[in-house]
């Protein structure tokens, strides 16, 4: 197993260059997205409206974070099971996506769309979620906060471990 | 008339929390002892280094008083009732809540619920609803388990009238079958709650009381514990390994409960829990 430490986002080059079951230590920034922030971003789409971020050089990260306690940088941070954004994933990658971080199998479809467009689903362990929290060193709403824990965050994440699922 | 003993409801409410207080960073410690012998004699680094990193983050939930999961749960309750016993005011249920709401907001638990399941899905704020089962039994005692329960595993919940002809080894590659095409998504290495007999409904929660049971406890009639077994060794041989990346186990334990059933039936149902498996129990 290689392991390999990377600064987001990923260039296009380092993609082609991973394999599946290397394990990533990543530096940079995550945003998080999840079914409901994943419905609005495809409706914002279709009406040709502005993202909250820009898709092409952000990072996915399918995650619905607990409540950050006074005193601390975040709450518990960890991946839900990506097949639930399946179905909005092929439109994303279609509008400059390119990297994905969550848990579990994808699609036959998305296992095609990430192969098309040179992108990269990253798996991070589920249930750990005190040991990526001690990677977070900021964090922040970005959009949505009415979403509650589907709500979008930014957060600034150091050697944040995750391992290559489909490249 | 009989002699009744008066439990104050401040009891229950304290216990209550002192559980969360536990269970919120702290998952079932002989699932990650289990965890932590089978990462120090797993061979595929991929694997060892995951299950690694569940043992190392139930440290640092405790230190740090974080979640061990960011999915805090739905809460699960299986509270017997003593028939000898009263509680010394009324309303127990809401009271119940209240704690919950208590504890949610003293450990910063996520808000895992929607108010209502489809037209607005609206995140619930200031209030938990647990799901709870109340059975009265004899004697006077109340006893309470409980359990946080992850949305990513529950989601993998199967309930099959299975013929009620099904042969042993049917029901067997039914179960393997299920469990294996979950793949990465209920966070393995999973535990397996497998109901079989009662009804529709009785299946589901002969599943769900199962998985609460003590790690690896056997089934007392030797050929379910046959079952339990093959089932295991089978969902290891054939599973998705830890988080479904193709190495190091599948599942934990199988655990199955039964109960007398139709002739014309043969109801079957399986709830799944992950690693983070956060459940306990204490008596009143």
């Amino acid at each position: 197993m290689r392991t390999l430490k990377l600064d987001l986002p990923l260039n296009p080059s380092i993609i082609q260059s991973l394999d599946i079951g290397d394990k990533l230590l990543l530096s940079g920034v995550l945003y998080t997205a999840r079914d409901k922030a994943h419905q609005r971003l495809l409706q914002l789409i279709a009406a040709g409206e502005r993202l909250p971020f820009d898709l092409s050089s952000s990072t996915l990260f399918y995650c619905g974070p607990s409540p950050v306690p006074p005193n601390k940088i975040c709450g518990a941070i960890g991946p839900t099971t990506s097949s639930r954004m399946d179905p909005f994933t092929p439109t994303l990658l279609e509008h400059g996506l390119r990297v994905m971080i969550g848990k579990g199998d994808r699609s036959e479809e998305v296992q095609k769309a990430i192969r098309q467009h040179n992108a990269i689903y990253l798996v991070a362990v589920g249930g750990v979620s005190a040991l990526l929290a001690r990677c977070v060193t900021s964090f922040e709403l970005s959009a949505w906060e009415e979403l509650g824990p589907e709500a979008i965050y930014k957060m600034q994440v150091h050697d944040f471990p995750c391992y290559v699922g489909y490249v | 008339m009989r002699k009744r003993r008066i439990i104050p409801v401040s009891l229950l409410s304290e216990k209550l929390m002192q559980a969360v207080g536990k269970i919120y960073c702290q998952p079932d410690t002989e699932v990650i002892r289990l965890i932590e012998e089978t990462a120090s004699s797993e061979s595929n680094p991929l694997a060892r280094d995951m299950l690694q990193s569940i043992v190392d983050n139930t440290r640092y939930a405790v230190e740090d008083g974080t979640p061990c999961c960011q999915d805090t749960g739905s809460v699960v309750m299986f509270i017997e009732l003593g028939e000898d016993i009263s509680f010394d005011q009324g309303n127990v249920t809401e009271l119940i809540c209240a704690t919950l709401e208590e504890a949610w907001e003293r450990y910063y638990l996520r808000r895992s619920n929607v108010e209502e399941p489809l037209i607005s899905r609206r995140v619930l704020q200031n209030r938990v609803v647990p799901i709870i089962h109340w059975k009265l039994v004899p004697g006077d005692r109340v006893e309470v388990i409980i359990g946080l329960k992850g949305g990513g595993a529950e989601n993998m919940s199967v309930q099959k009238m299975m013929a009620a002809t099904a042969t042993v080894d049917e029901v067997k590659e039914y179960i393997v079958e299920e469990v294996v095409k979950t793949g990465g998504r209920p966070c393995p290495p999973v535990i397996v709650g497998v109901g079989i007999g009662g009804n529709f409904e009785e299946s589901a929660l002969l599943a769900k009381r199962a998985l609460f049971d003590p790690l690896g406890r056997r089934h007392p009639d030797k050929d379910y514990a046959t079952l339990e077994n093959d089932i295991l060794t089978l969902i290891n041989t054939r599973g998705r390994g830890v988080m479904g990346m193709g190495e190091g186990p599948t599942a934990l334990a199988v655990h199955i409960r039964t109960k007398s059933c139709h002739i014309a039936s043969l109801p079957l149902a399986i709830n799944l829990d992950c690693h983070a498996h956060r459940h306990t129990r204490f008596v009143l």
